[in-house]
């Protein structure tokens, strides 16, 4: 497009950048005070202004006695045990069931895809009530296990992401696998699944995030100190620690880099993951 | 083939399916029975008893309707669902801004990467975490009363955001819009980059502005999901529960209903009258969400065809 700048042009780029400038900043602001406050020494954070530099970038102190008093080591094993756990049944479940109900039309297969589909609509907090119940007669309470069990309940817009890819796989590959003798098992492990490989980054980096970040239940289910996950070792800080602000800030900033170097390496997976997410509905 | 084999073939056919569709549906139906459709029952049967999580079933005692009647006496029961009109108000100047940086970034910007990239990251961060940094961000004298100071506002006009009831809930409110908006603009940018670009470059030879472009252009051409996004804040704003679960954890007047639902379940172990308030509010739910269906029903018919038409043509060119 070729253009002569006209002047009503000039005032919208003006607005376009001032209020891109703005919004930038104003999503910045939040974790920028806390890195500024995770540099910072004891005493520098009681006697400065809070937006007031840190003298030093090089003081790791405070991630330090973060990282020892939240036991995060320990957490971040629990959290990669939780999401290795949950990403690979859920995968494992949630294309074997996309497989099923894309490619059988046997009875009730609509009635199975509204069974999700109605449980998509019930809000997790509220669950809770009565899961908790459950979870403690089946005595999945305080373990870690029974937290990951819990997390691998299917959920439904992996298993719509799934379903959509598999409607672009011809279902003559199938069949023609199916002649040369191959069983639906078989053509399940060695074609649909490599074949589902895109829809099934998508969903781990979308469920894997949720699962990474998930706290409400995590700290309904896991009260022992060391099986705590990344989210709920901050929990830590609440109570007696509440107004260290400067090692409170390095713990959150050490639990979101993770997440950063992730959004980092495969930005594209996920804004096109979160996309794909949204034609549920 | 003879008729006999023919069957043979069939049935041994029918019979692999039948295993493989078993097979492939007992654990997903046996997780969803008992972490979502078993608890659910539970949730209806217990919101007629009074009871705890440890009493015994011949124990609890059965008090009918009493439960419900109480969840709209209740003060904070239902005054806290009053507090979802602010999650409303928020969640509707929330799907503004989105679409309006997501008309922004979806052509050329400079630096345009970047700041979607600033904008969605909050989307990334964990709720507990969230909860620290806008602790921090609105504690009297930290992070917002300085910035606010460097502007010239003195500290003495300046309430304190988390205590004043004035202004709290509208503090909470934008802890949630500033961690989702990113997100929601990323959707629309999805949505407004599968609209057909000739459209675009055609609209600009014509002469078209960017308002125009964007009344005919963008707005019909993301009207389902932009529709659906706005019946879906509805929805989210009535189970607000993060920002003051995290934040304020209910205290002056910032609990939502789940927040209070949560104190009485988890706190105050009153599980009959917890689960009513859930039972409740699933009904408001489902009654929006049936609603939301039967709009795109009659609203959305003739939209749906013409998408189905111009995804088809897209697919053949």
């Amino acid at each position: 497009m070729k253009k002569h700048l006209t002047f009503g042009g000039f005032i919208w780029n003006v607005i376009q950048y001032a209020s891109l400038l703005f919004f930038g900043f104003l999503a910045l602001l939040p974790i920028a005070s806390c890195v500024i406050t995770a540099f910072k020494t004891e005493e520098e954070y009681r006697t400065t202004s809070v937006m007031a530099l840190p003298k030093s970038w090089l003081n790791f102190e405070n991630f330090y006695r973060a990282f020892t008093t939240a036991n995060m080591g320990r957490a971040f094993l629990n959290s990669l045990i939780v999401m290795v756990c949950v990403l690979t049944v859920s995968v494992i479940l949630g294309t074997q069931l996309a497989y099923v109900l894309n490619r059988f039309a046997f009875r009730g297969n609509a009635f199975v895809r509204s069974l999700f589909l109605i449980a998509s609509l019930l809000p997790s907090v509220a669950m809770q009530v009565t899961v908790y119940k459950i979870m403690t007669s089946l005595n999945l309470v305080n373990h870690l296990y029974g937290y990951i069990i819990m997390m691998c309940g299917t959920d439904v817009i992996s298993i719509y992401i799934f379903i959509q890819f598999m409607e672009n796989i011809p279902v003559a590959l199938d069949e023609s696998a199916f002649i040369d003798g191959a069983g639906y098992q078989r053509i399940y492990w060695q074609i649909i699944l490599p074949l589902l490989k895109p829809a099934i980054i998508t969903s781990c980096i979308l469920k894997g995030v949720s699962v990474y970040n998930e706290y409400y239940a995590a700290n309904l289910y896991l009260m022992s100190k060391e099986i705590r996950t990344i989210s709920t070792s901050l929990f830590t800080f609440v109570g007696p620690m509440g107004n260290q602000y400067n090692l409170i800030c390095a713990g959150v900033i050490i639990s979101l880099t993770p997440a950063l170097i992730v959004f980092l390496l495969c930005q594209k997976h996920i804004y096109s993951g979160i996309a794909a997410g949204a034609v549920k509905g | 083939m003879s008729d006999f084999k023919l069957k043979k073939w069939a049935r041994s056919r029918r019979g692999q399916q039948f295993f493989v569709c078993f097979s492939f549906m007992v654990l997903p139906l046996l997780l969803l029975f008992v972490f979502t459709y078993l608890p659910f029952g539970q949730m209806v049967q217990f919101s007629f008893y009074k009871m705890k999580y440890l009493t015994p079933p011949d124990k609890r005692v059965f008090v009918g309707f009493q439960n419900y009647i109480d969840v709209f006496k209740r003060d904070d029961c239902f005054k806290a669902l009053k507090l979802s009109l602010y999650y409303c108000v928020g969640a509707l100047v929330q799907l503004v801004i989105a679409l309006y940086f997501a008309t922004i970034l979806s052509f050329k910007v400079r630096g345009g990467n970047f700041f979607k990239g600033l904008m969605f990251f909050p989307y990334l961060i964990s709720g507990i975490a969230i909860g620290f940094i806008f602790k921090f961000f609105y504690t009297r004298g930290f992070v917002l009363d300085t910035v606010l100071g460097f502007l010239g506002v003195n500290e003495s006009n300046i309430p304190y955001w988390l205590k004043d009831q004035a202004v709290n809930n509208w503090s909470l409110v934008a802890t949630s819009v500033w961690r989702y908006f990113g997100q929601n603009m990323v959707l629309f940018i999805g949505a407004i980059m599968s609209v057909d670009s000739d459209l675009y470059e055609a609209a600009a030879l014509d002469g078209a502005n960017r308002w125009e472009q964007f009344k005919h252009i963008i707005i019909p051409g993301i009207k389902t999901i932009l529709t659906l996004n706005v019946i879906l804040s509805i929805t989210g704003s009535l189970s607000a529960f993060e920002p003051p679960y995290v934040i304020t954890g209910g205290s002056n007047g910032t609990g939502t209903y789940f927040v209070i639902m949560n104190e009485i379940a988890h706190v105050s172990q009153k599980v009959g009258l917890a689960s009513a308030m859930a039972v409740v509010l699933l009904m408001i739910i489902f009654g929006c969400t049936i609603l939301q269906k039967l709009f795109f029903k009659y609203v959305f018919k003739d939209v749906d065809s013409q998408d189905e038409v111009s995804s088809k043509r897209r697919k053949n060119p």
